[in-house]
């Protein structure tokens, strides 16, 4: 069943390193879902070659059944997907409103003109609405370069959002938060994103957060899916408890951890 | 060089500044001595060239090689009118800037893809790439260059008295019209994609735009901008030589950039006036200081006020 | 035949000259990411100082062969003294600024360092011809070449040498390798990075005042002759990649031999035969021939 994203025999090397080994799956439509893996595993290497940061060395990519293998950054954010990343991606020199506004001028640019104003957007309005949806409301005249990280990834996230896509990747939106604040970040991004259907994909090192949020996990090691099903399944597979989450079975019958 | 917020009060002061000189310019202009005039128009013409650097500064870019476009606009509509006989004065500068618009078309498809050092060197490498051939082209004059003679603009003679007063109404027009435009510009969303580009390029890919398609405008908005610079000083100073390619002259327009700081479309005017004031100062009392003193002066601008000198006096109005 | 060897020998020695030029340039570059435009002020720095001491040893008559070490020492004197005073004095405050704003910084620099040569020596020309007219002539095939041109060649082999000895056989060597590829990351581990750009900025400063002091007996040093010098230097340092002394190298052949070939064949081209060939490097390698690679941004 084709998702609204395909990825066939998704494969990245540079040099003698495989970031990507064959990377085969399928995304479904409105899922939540979540990608875990040590450092190094290919996470953002994943996010990388979907968005086009990245060529792949072989394989394919289908997004909403369109080959979108070849594709750059901005033609790929065109159609529909779009992501934050580990470090926050912002302009630091302007405020998080005309961060924002520089993001929705692009997106109705890129509509042209006259649509923008037909569908009756008023980009001062949707500036302020993002801004409301993810409590950035106190944050709107400061500058981005002064705002603490946890609002910064807030932003990073927002911004995201503001092209509406219908895919989202989120590269470890809780990293450089503090283990109090990360539910409460969630709590906030989640319900925000779904409101637009939005099919989202987050990279997590934090397992309760996968636990708690997620519909699916994927999980990845030296670039390759090693699984791949729901939450529980996949955190109690040994090889994943292995390789990603860093411990010995712990079942009865072996060492205690 | 922070750039200031997009929603700065006084980039909408600027233009009302520029509106306001240019009515004061044409109320007291009658009355200026000759050397005044002749001073207003070049440095009004220099501003030009400034304000083009303006817009390539907000999106991060500074371009060591302007004079490029100011050798180009002043040698084609020069050209044009002492070998082509064209009359206008509006027609030549008209020219001046296409030809200075197309050069920058196409070299921007090269250009478009640098930033910072090589952005500026390859500007640069590019203009004196103009210079060597203007030199060598005798047709031109090589290095004496040659004289134009000031034209006539719709019927009206340029040249009454011998004053030129009228060639710097024309660029006091020509200021007026770019300064207001070049304001519209930047509020416009072409306009505040620059800083954000300067900022952020990465971020403005996956936002959907294409910077490069971005930058190019502005190589070839700022090369208009220098190309009708280069034409107005060809009318003012009624001579044009291939020093004007030469990468010290497009160091001057970038120290009048520095100076004025990219907060407001009128600061440029400002700081060419200012630089040109310096130049007949230096010129008549201490001539081998006026390049120490512009030298210091821009080392004073970047190490304390990095916003430019127009900061000071926004800084007052503010609080 | 002998237009051909005339080019050969033309280039060799003008990409000699462009590499004593290049290499204080890109080193300061590599080392320190600051793109030296005052590096031609320097180059005029050292020619004044060497015309100076060799005109003042020569006038009172002395042994004339004594000119040569004074060239090397005018260019010493004017690295130690200059290369501390505008490192320590100015650059240090602009240390993390963007790249481009250090360059505005040198170009301010070189504003103040050309009006500072005219005021010390005034606008005058001055002629040190000893050195250059002492070694005489050498006959090549048909050609008639100055041996000072040879003492050119040797000087920036030479030179070439010592850099690629000091930088890969030194223990310098190898602390500047670790702040060109990591200022932060040297610094984490010990190295005084303070002390390698200070360091560095002499060196670059007095090989730039060296090419100076080689090139003043050949020419009369007058104002602005480190004007020209500063674009070429340029053109030759991007084209071999900024900070890469090996490109230097290259550069200055490819460049010598372009404007030499352009000089003998198509003299019309030859003021800007350097920068078609620096516009036709970086179209096709946009860094430079030799370039750093870059790590992962995101």
């Amino acid at each position: 069943m084709a998702g609204i994203l395909q990825t066939r025999g998704l494969t990245r090397t540079f040099g003698a390193v495989t970031a990507a080994a064959d990377i085969t799956l399928d995304l479904a439509e409105h899922s939540v879902v979540g990608l875990i893996g040590g450092n190094g595993a290919g996470k953002t290497t994943f996010i990388n070659l979907v968005t086009g940061y990245l060529k792949p060395t072989a394989g394919s990519i289908r997004f909403e059944g369109r080959e979108i293998t070849s594709l750059s950054p901005r033609q790929v954010t065109r159609l529909g997907v779009c992501r934050s990343f580990q470090i926050p991606q912002l302009f630091d020199s302007l405020t998080a409103w005309e961060n924002l506004l520089v993001g929705l001028g692009i997106v109705a640019h890129g509509k042209g003109p006259f649509r923008s104003a037909l569908e009756g957007e008023r980009p001062e309005q949707a500036a302020d609405d993002l801004l409301a949806r993810f409590r950035l409301g106190d944050w709107r005249d400061a500058a981005a370069s002064v705002m603490p990280e946890g609002v910064r990834k807030l932003l990073d996230i927002a911004m995201a959002m503001v092209v509406r896509p219908r895919l989202l990747l989120l590269d470890e939106p809780t990293s450089g938060v503090s283990s109090e604040e990360k539910f409460a970040l969630m709590d906030l991004v989640l319900p925000a994103i779904q409101a637009e259907r939005t099919t989202v994909l987050f990279v997590e090192h934090d397992m309760e957060i996968v636990r708690r949020y997620t519909q699916r996990v994927l999980a990845f090691s030296d670039g390759r899916v090693i699984a791949d099903g729901a939450p529980g399944a996949v955190l109690d597979d040994p090889g994943v408890r292995k390789y990603v989450v860093g411990l010995e079975d712990p079942r009865p019958g072996g060492a205690p951890c | 060089m922070r750039a200031t917020s997009l929603q700065g009060r006084w980039l909408g002061g600027g233009g009302l500044a520029l509106v306001l000189a240019f009515l004061a310019l044409l109320a007291l202009g009658p009355l200026l001595p000759k050397w005044a005039v002749f001073l207003m128009t070049v440095s009004l013409a220099k501003g030009l060239v400034a304000l083009g650097l303006l817009l390539l500064m907000r999106a991060g870019l500074v371009s060591f090689g302007q004079g490029l476009y100011y050798a180009l606009g002043a040698y084609a509509g020069g050209v044009a009118a002492e070998r082509y006989g064209v009359g206008d004065a509006a027609a030549m500068l008209g020219l001046g800037v296409l030809a200075a618009a197309a050069v920058a078309a196409v070299l921007g498809l090269l250009l478009a893809r640098y930033r910072s050092i090589f952005f500026a060197m390859l500007s640069l490498a590019f203009s004196m790439i103009l210079y060597g051939l203007l030199v060598k082209t005798s047709a031109l004059g090589s290095t004496d260059g040659f004289n134009v003679a000031p034209r006539t603009v719709a019927g009206f003679a340029l040249d009454v008295g011998g004053g030129r007063y009228r060639v710097m109404v024309l660029a006091a027009v020509a200021v007026l019209l770019c300064g207001l435009g070049m304001n519209a510009l930047l509020r416009s969303h072409l306009g505040r994609l620059a800083p954000a580009i300067r900022d952020n390029e990465l971020r403005v890919e996956y936002m959907g735009a294409s910077v490069r398609s971005a930058v190019h405008l502005y190589l070839v908005a700022a090369a208009g901008l220098a190309g009708l610079g280069g034409a107005l000083t060809a009318l003012a100073v009624g001579h044009i030589d291939p020093e004007m390619a030469y990468w010290t002259t497009s160091g001057e327009f970038v120290f009048v950039t520095i100076l004025s700081g990219t907060g407001s479309v009128a600061a440029p005017f400002l700081g060419a006036l200012a630089l040109e004031l310096l130049r007949s100062f230096a010129y008549e009392h201490a001539p081998n200081t006026w390049q120490m003193v512009v030298g210091t002066a821009m080392l004073a601008v970047i190490l304390f006020l990095p916003s430019g000198l127009w900061s000071v006096f926004a800084r007052r109005r503010a609080g | 035949m002998g237009d051909l060897l005339a080019v050969l020998i033309d280039g060799v020695i003008y990409s000699s000259w462009l590499f004593i030029m290049a290499a204080g340039l890109t080193i300061v570059y590599g080392v320190m990411r600051i793109l030296n435009m005052a590096h031609g002020s320097l180059y005029a720095l050292g020619a004044y100082t060497a015309a100076s001491l060799v005109g003042a040893w020569t006038a009172g008559g002395r042994n004339p062969w004594a000119s040569y070490p004074l060239l090397l020492a005018a260019a010493l004197l004017v690295g130690l003294v200059m290369g501390p005073l505008i490192e320590r004095g100015l650059l240090r405050f602009t240390y993390g600024r963007d790249e481009i704003v250090l360059v505005l910084v040198t170009y301010a620099l070189f504003l103040v360092l050309e009006d500072a040569v005219k005021l010390a020596w005034g606008v005058e020309s001055y002629f040190v011809s000893e050195p250059y007219v002492l070694l005489g002539t050498v006959e090549v095939g048909p050609l008639t070449y100055p041996v000072y041109s040879a003492a050119l060649v040797a000087a920036a082999l030479a030179t070439g040498g010592g850099l690629w000895w000091g930088i890969y056989r030194t223990r310098y060597g190898r602390l500047l390798i670790a702040v060109i590829h990591d200022r932060e990351m040297a610094g984490a581990m010990g190295v005084d990075v303070r002390a390698i750009f200070l360091a560095t900025f002499t060196l670059g400063t007095g090989l730039a005042a060296l090419g100076g002091a080689l090139t003043a007996p050949s020419v009369s040093v007058v104002p602005g002759m480190g004007v020209e010098v500063i674009v070429i230097a340029f053109a030759v340092v991007v084209i071999g990649g900024l900070g890469s002394m090996p490109g230097a190298a290259l550069g200055s052949l490819i460049v010598g031999m372009v404007r030499s070939a352009a000089v003998h064949f198509l003299p019309e081209v030859e003021l800007f035969s350097i920068y078609l060939v620096m516009a036709l490097v970086l179209a096709f390698r946009p860094k430079g021939l030799f370039s750093a690679a870059e790590a992962r941004k995101i």
